[in-house]
């Protein structure tokens, strides 16, 4: 196993998002703050409290979600697309280190810069609400699993990509509408019923759940039905991975 | 000498169907320095990119130091640098840290004592703090040397390295050539240019559309230089070439009108004073003399154009 080339891999990324702190780390905070300036003071105040939980709180775990996803993606896609994209691609193809070593180092980074993001949306948003959370050791494990697996899913889009729009276009197109309509900011049971058995069909919705279950112990899903959900997609990330790499895909000729 | 690429049946035929490599076979030899020739679209990348891991091959084996490159790429891969042809970095990047990231890369720990020493050997220390993207286009070259350096290959690819790089750079680059094979590295570099084989290579080998042409030790090369032809035409065209001077293994030429004698400018005597007065005394009316020299070039251009 090349420790080494995990590693100078992993430090290479790591030290890109430290390179970059307005991009990657402030940014992220800003938007948080103004959703809950927006939805929390705002609107909040006209909302009574859902499932027992008050507004502002409610919507913690999903806007912690709602960046985790998106950066987890465009973090993982961006660090891969981009040696593609300029080249330096042929140093890792050449070097003695394996594909899923690859595969770690990048998606390791990736995951660890998100999974701080998180965290520090979660210190942000105790400024504004009061937190409490039922189930910590749930709620780090959702936290990783949903930082790992959508890291990988960002490596698949970053390889599969062929210009910086197709590498937007996922993350814009369909995880931010998801997030959306998966109850980031209101509870299923507030829907119409017709629209109710539309969102059981959204995989994020799952997630959110889960992870608001890790705080207030309320969720739309069964808790045990979310965990399946994201172990399902991690599998199927990981499987689509590990055929990229078999094939060449796109990578090798 | 014992082998340190063994490249055998090599075959590559790209998604497009072109056919890039057609069963090439070449040993390279521990610490010598090999210079593959040949024009656009030979094959020459694909070739050292097979051998790399960066392309795979259609069929065929390749082995590095005795393993083979596909079921043990690592040990493999572990004893090749590459320097790739075009200019690929990250561009905000310092010089240092893509230098320690390749070291890295290849499973080595860091070593400053040895990138320092890369680095200087470079002209890079002053500039290691310095962003890529404020490099001029030499200076870049010479960052991709030390990547491939960083992590002391014993089998050091160079593709085209001097393609588009000032007369100063080149000899530098030579000189780093020079130095690395005092070290006992195995060089194998590709150009288009025939003065750089002739100046730094133990052998060359001439590529053309996918096939090797020719591996030749440069000394039996330049041997084959420093020999020159005289073309001597004559009066009256001849049958056959008389007995008087089958000494000199004379041939034929331009359907018996003329007469070719090879000799080697290198020896005391070339025979050429004898020659001509056999020729009149075998009552031949010589008309015009004239001689051409081979060179590599002439050698390489000759067998390409016979392969088209």
């Amino acid at each position: 196993m090349n420790l080494q080339g995990i590693l100078a891999i992993y430090r290479f990324e790591m030290a890109r998002t430290f390179r970059t702190p307005a991009q990657s780390i402030v940014s992220p905070v800003i938007s948080t703050v103004l959703y809950f300036v927006v939805f929390g003071a705002a609107i909040g105040g006209r909302i009574e409290q859902v499932d027992g939980v008050s507004y502002g709180a409610f919507i913690v775990p999903g806007l912690i979600m709602l960046s985790v996803l998106t950066q987890s993606i465009s973090n993982a896609s961006f660090g891969i697309y981009f040696p593609k994209f300029i080249g330096t691609i042929y140093e890792l193809l050449s070097a003695p280190i394996s594909y899923y070593e690859i595969v770690i180092g990048y998606v390791g980074a990736a995951a660890t810069k998100s999974l701080m993001i998180g965290v520090i949306i979660l210190a942000t948003a105790g400024l504004f609400v009061p937190l409490e959370i039922a189930h910590p050791i749930w709620m780090i494990t959702f936290l990783v699993l949903t930082c790992v697996s959508f890291s990988l899913l960002g490596f698949i889009i970053g390889i599969i990509s062929n210009n910086f729009e197709q590498l937007q276009l996922v993350p814009l197109l369909v995880i931010t509408p998801l997030v959306f309509l998966g109850g980031s900011f209101y509870s299923v049971s507030m829907l119409p019923p017709a629209w109710q058995t539309v969102t059981f069909f959204n995989p994020v919705l799952y997630l959110i759940s889960g992870f608001r279950w890790s705080f207030y112990e309320v969720s739309d899903v069964d808790v045990g039905l979310s965990l399946l959900a994201i172990s399902v997609f991690l599998v199927i990330c990981m499987t689509v991975t590990w055929w990229i790499f078999k094939t060449g895909y796109k990578i090798k000729s | 000498m014992t082998t340190i690429v063994d490249v055998a049946d090599l075959t590559k035929t790209y998604g497009s169907g072109h056919q890039a490599l057609k069963s090439v076979s070449l040993a390279i030899q521990t610490g010598e320095i090999l210079a593959l020739l040949g024009p656009n679209g030979a094959g020459k990348t694909t070739l050292i990119s097979i051998i790399c891991g960066i392309v795979t091959p259609t069929s065929g084996r390749v082995r590095v130091a005795g393993h083979d490159i596909q079921s043990n790429f690592r040990a493999a891969r572990a004893v090749v640098g590459l320097v790739p042809q075009e200019i690929t970095l990250e561009p905000f990047e310092t010089v240092q840290n893509t230098v320690r990231f390749s070291r890295g890369l290849f499973g080595k720990p860091n070593d400053p004592v040895l990138i320092e020493k890369v680095l200087r050997s470079l002209s890079l220390w002053d500039k290691r703090k310095a962003q890529i993207k404020e490099l001029s286009g030499g200076m870049k070259r010479r960052v991709l040397i030390a990547k491939a350096l960083s992590h002391e290959p014993r089998v050091l690819f160079l593709d085209e390295p001097t393609a588009g790089v000032d007369v100063e750079l080149r000899k530098d680059m030579w000189a780093v050539v020079e130095g690395l094979r005092a070290q006992g590295v195995t060089i194998i570099l590709t150009t288009h240019y025939i003065e750089e084989a002739e100046a730094i290579a133990d052998r060359v080998g001439i590529i053309s559309k996918g096939e090797i042409l020719l591996v030749e030790d440069k000394a039996t090369l330049m041997a084959r230089m420093g020999r020159k032809e005289m073309i001597i035409e004559l009066q009256s065209p001849i049958d056959k070439v008389p007995e008087a001077l089958g000494a000199y293994a004379l041939t034929r030429a331009s359907a018996g009108e003329a007469l070719t004698y090879t000799y080697d400018t290198q020896k005391g005597r070339t025979g050429i004073t004898r020659l001509l007065s056999d020729i009149s005394a075998a009552g031949l009316v010589v008309r015009d003399v004239q001689t051409r020299q081979n060179s590599l070039e002439e050698i390489f251009v000759d067998l390409v154009k016979d392969d088209t």
